[in-house]
């Protein structure tokens, strides 16, 4: 009797435990349903739904929705569904490898997905990217930004390592690191800063941003004290920034996501000694969003963030549009990528709908790769701009926000075409 | 498991043990004695940045050693690592912060205390948030030893294992349901201003507030265990739980105190690190829990000293790898350390004696 009461026991804990762990996990891959017939086809956004950047994924897939919407959800005869797919996990609270290659795997092998709109992080796109290519699955990513993933400047082998077929499958609405670090490198310079410290998040796209921003700091005659790689997971940086305030740099450069502390890395950072009017600190997109200021508190004012495009108070007058429509649809705020979630949104339901006029029908996967790559003097939120052969965008246009009043504000835009090559 | 040490003179029984001690054991010696001696270089060139990173390297290893002594001391008496101890610490965090929000369950009892706060609220407030986080994680440590390792005590010790990995998870999980995946802000209720001013070192008033708080929670557990008839029942447990039961001793209950003791200091050190750094995280217990089981490994598992110790080390072996090698480096060096120190001694620094045995002294 005894025996089986434990047994008893240790059944239910394992059953509340798993119910636990299948509980958090839900949410994710929910499809949509319904649907149904021969002229449906799917598209899939693959974002990570959980973690700091949840405030930004929520609302690019409020955009795609919205997108998806106003042509009434078809793409012209062809009824499309969206498929939402997270590819954070909440053990990882951020994006997870595993997640991302699975979810790869399922479009790949699902024949009625045409589309792929995603990944939010580089790092997750090198793991999707090779998968979905062999698949021959078209993708437009919103937010990464990764020099390497569409070419050459990040490691030897990139990009073609990513595309196992050698046909391209895979572009971007946003502008890339290497002008992103020129604007970040621009940046320190009109503010004065003659030496700067660098750190990275050791991730594909914080180190590869790293990457870009010393050798444009170099180019620029900015003296580079020193550079760090630091574990996201760490209590606090509190000897990092000891040591850092001993060498007297003028600012200090951190390549990351905020989901690797950045916010314990500015509070640490202001802790030190080391206030934000007397030793700058400038991040990237990747800490671009508004729970940084609700994580970091009062010693995130005064920090400068760039952005490989603009917000959506400087977008065109088709920007302004959205944003209206957007606030009139939903409740929570905009963030910075809700518009260019819109718009990769656009791009892939045009391209799905040109295919499918050529085809009659449903079109074939390889045809709407073809349309995405001809994208060209594409009038949408962002301005007029087409995608060159390597599936990156034409706009140079990149800006720069400061953290005043506990609010991200637009200071200026940088416009780096003569600044890079 | 030795009483009473031979009746040599201390040198003899060093020169004794560097004879018949291994080739390995010395090579490890020779390379500690050699990075004690790039320090302390390094400390004389430029003592301010030494001084900074020491004091940086005690109040990180303070809160670790808060930790580490609830793995040590429910090693030291049923030989079990408690897994789900670091995210206990978490959950201590998680009270600790809910209690300064002044809203439980949705209801509002008071204002939130942030740094707007009068001081004097401020003071309360840390004191109410420590009690009651103290509280809270005693019991649930005690609850997680009634309903996960008492009925398996007799078990395989490999069971008792799973099943405290098992905890671990679930503590994890309620972390997350609770405050959900993302880093939760703290409010900054002590000041980042040096203690004194004008000074070269770096010494907050947050520094202040950790030792404050470390040391008088070590003392009242080291006079518990030295002085209480508890703390005998506890040492006697340790030694042999049945002839302690045959004496008169509640072993079941001497058991629950344990836990109970452990959950306490890790509920203490889960708001002293939510104050000192700012910011917890659901997942802030695997971290923490691993550099702390780690330095009570390195002190000597079930060695209340020990775990102080190694807490001590583990912090400032940190702050001064960041120091003088490099962040990316750091916890290369500190298991680096560990396994330098377990080839030389593998019991760890001082002796894995049980516990409550009195044993590091």
């Amino acid at each position: 009797m005894y025996r089986v009461r434990r047994v008893g026991m240790l059944a239910a804990v394992g059953v509340v435990s798993a119910l636990l762990i299948v509980g958090c996990g839900g949410g994710s891959g929910g499809s949509q349903g319904g649907g149904g017939g021969g002229d449906s086809v799917k598209i899939v956004s693959d974002l990570p739904l959980q973690g700091a950047n949840r405030a930004q994924t929520t609302t690019m897939n409020n955009a795609i929705e919205l997108a998806l919407k106003e042509r009434k959800g078809k793409a012209g005869d062809v009824t499309v569904e969206l498929e939402k797919k997270d590819d954070a996990t909440a053990q990882a609270g951020q994006w997870d490898p595993s997640k991302c290659a699975e979810n790869a795997q399922q479009a790949a092998q699902d024949d009625s997905v045409v589309g792929w709109i995603g990944p939010f992080n580089s790092g997750c796109a090198a793991t999707e990217i090779p998968t979905l290519n062999e698949a021959g699955l078209g993708m437009i990513s919103p937010a990464n930004t990764y020099i390497g993933l569409t070419k050459k400047g990040g490691e030897p082998d990139e990009p073609d390592k990513y595309y196992p077929t050698g046909k391209r499958n895979y572009a971007r609405v946003i502008v890339a690191d290497d002008k992103q670090g020129a604007a970040g490198a621009q940046l320190l310079q009109q503010e004065g800063a003659k030496s700067v410290y660098i750190l990275d998040d050791k991730q594909t796209y914080g180190k590869g941003l790293a990457d870009q921003f010393e050798k444009a700091a170099k180019n620029s005659g900015i003296q580079v004290l020193g550079r760090e790689g630091i574990d996201g997971k760490a209590s606090n940086y509190r000897s990092l920034m000891s040591k850092i305030s001993q060498s007297n740099p003028d600012a200090i450069y951190f390549g990351g996501i905020i989901e690797n502390n950045a916010a314990q890395i500015i509070k640490d950072k202001v802790g030190a000694g080391m206030s934000n009017e007397d030793v700058l600190f400038v991040g990237p997109d990747g800490i671009f969003v508004d729970s940084l200021i609700d994580q970091a508190g009062k010693d995130a004012e005064g920090i400068y963030v760039t952005f490989g495009g603009l917000p959506e108070s400087e977008l065109s007058a088709k920007g302004q549009a959205f944003v209206k429509k957007y606030r009139s649809t939903y409740d929570d705020d905009i963030q910075p990528y809700t518009a260019y979630a819109y718009e990769a949104a656009n791009v892939m339901l045009d391209a799905v709908e040109k295919a499918s006029k050529k085809a009659g029908g449903v079109p074939d996967r390889e045809a709407v790769v073809k349309e995405i790559f001809a994208t060209k003097d594409y009038n949408g939120v962002l301005g007029k701009w087409s995608f060159d052969k390597d599936g990156d965008t034409t706009l140079t246009k990149l800006s720069i926000q400061k953290v005043e009043n506990g609010k991200f504000k637009f200071q200026r835009t940088v416009d780096v075409a003569d600044l890079v090559q | 498991m030795t009483t009473g040490e031979p009746t040599k003179s201390r040198s003899g029984v060093l020169l004794d043990s560097v004879r018949s001690s291994s080739w390995q054991s010395r090579i490890a010696v020779a390379l500690i004695a050699a990075l004690l001696i790039l320090l302390l270089v390094q400390a004389a060139q430029e003592p301010g940045e030494f001084a900074s990173q020491l004091v940086i390297g005690i109040t990180n290893g303070a809160i670790i050693a808060l930790i580490a002594l609830g793995y040590t001391l429910v090693y030291g008496i049923i030989e079990l690592i408690n897994f789900a101890h670091g995210d206990n610490f978490m959950l201590g965090s998680f009270v600790g912060l809910t209690v300064l929000s002044g809203t439980f369950f949705g209801i509002g009892l008071f204002a939130p205390i942030n740094g707007e706060s009068s001081a004097f609220l401020k003071v309360i407030g840390i004191g109410i948030a420590l009690v009651v986080a103290m509280a809270a994680c005693g019991l649930i440590n005690m609850g997680i030893e009634r309903v996960a390792y008492k009925p398996l005590r007799n078990s395989p010790r490999l069971a008792v294992l799973i099943t405290a990995i098992g905890m671990s998870f679930i503590l994890q999980n309620v972390g997350l349901v609770w405050k959900g995946p993302t880093q939760v802000p703290f409010p900054e209720l002590i000041s980042n201003a040096n203690v004194f001013n004008e000074s070269v070192v770096a010494f907050r008033w947050r520094d202040l507030f950790v030792i404050v708080v470390t040391v008088p929670l070590l003392a009242g557990l080291s006079y518990f265990i030295r002085s209480t008839k508890q703390g005998k029942a506890m040492r006697a447990v340790a030694q042999d739980k049945e002839a302690a039961s045959m004496m008169g001793i509640n072993v079941n209950r001497t058991i629950s105190i344990t836990f109970l003791l452990g959950g306490i200091l890790a509920g203490a050190s889960g708001v002293m690190f939510g104050l000192f750094n700012g910011i917890t995280v659901f997942s802030v217990g695997f971290t923490q829990g691993l550099y702390a089981f780690t330095a009570a490994v390195l002190g000597g598992i079930g060695n209340l000293t020990g775990a102080v110790v190694g807490g001590f080390l583990i912090g400032i072996i940190g702050s001064m790898s960041d120091q003088y090698i490099g962040v990316r480096w750091t916890a290369i060096v500190i298991f680096a350390v560990l396994i330098l120190v377990l080839v030389f001694r593998p019991r760890g620094l001082l002796g894995d004696r049980s516990a409550v045995q009195g044993g590091g002294e």
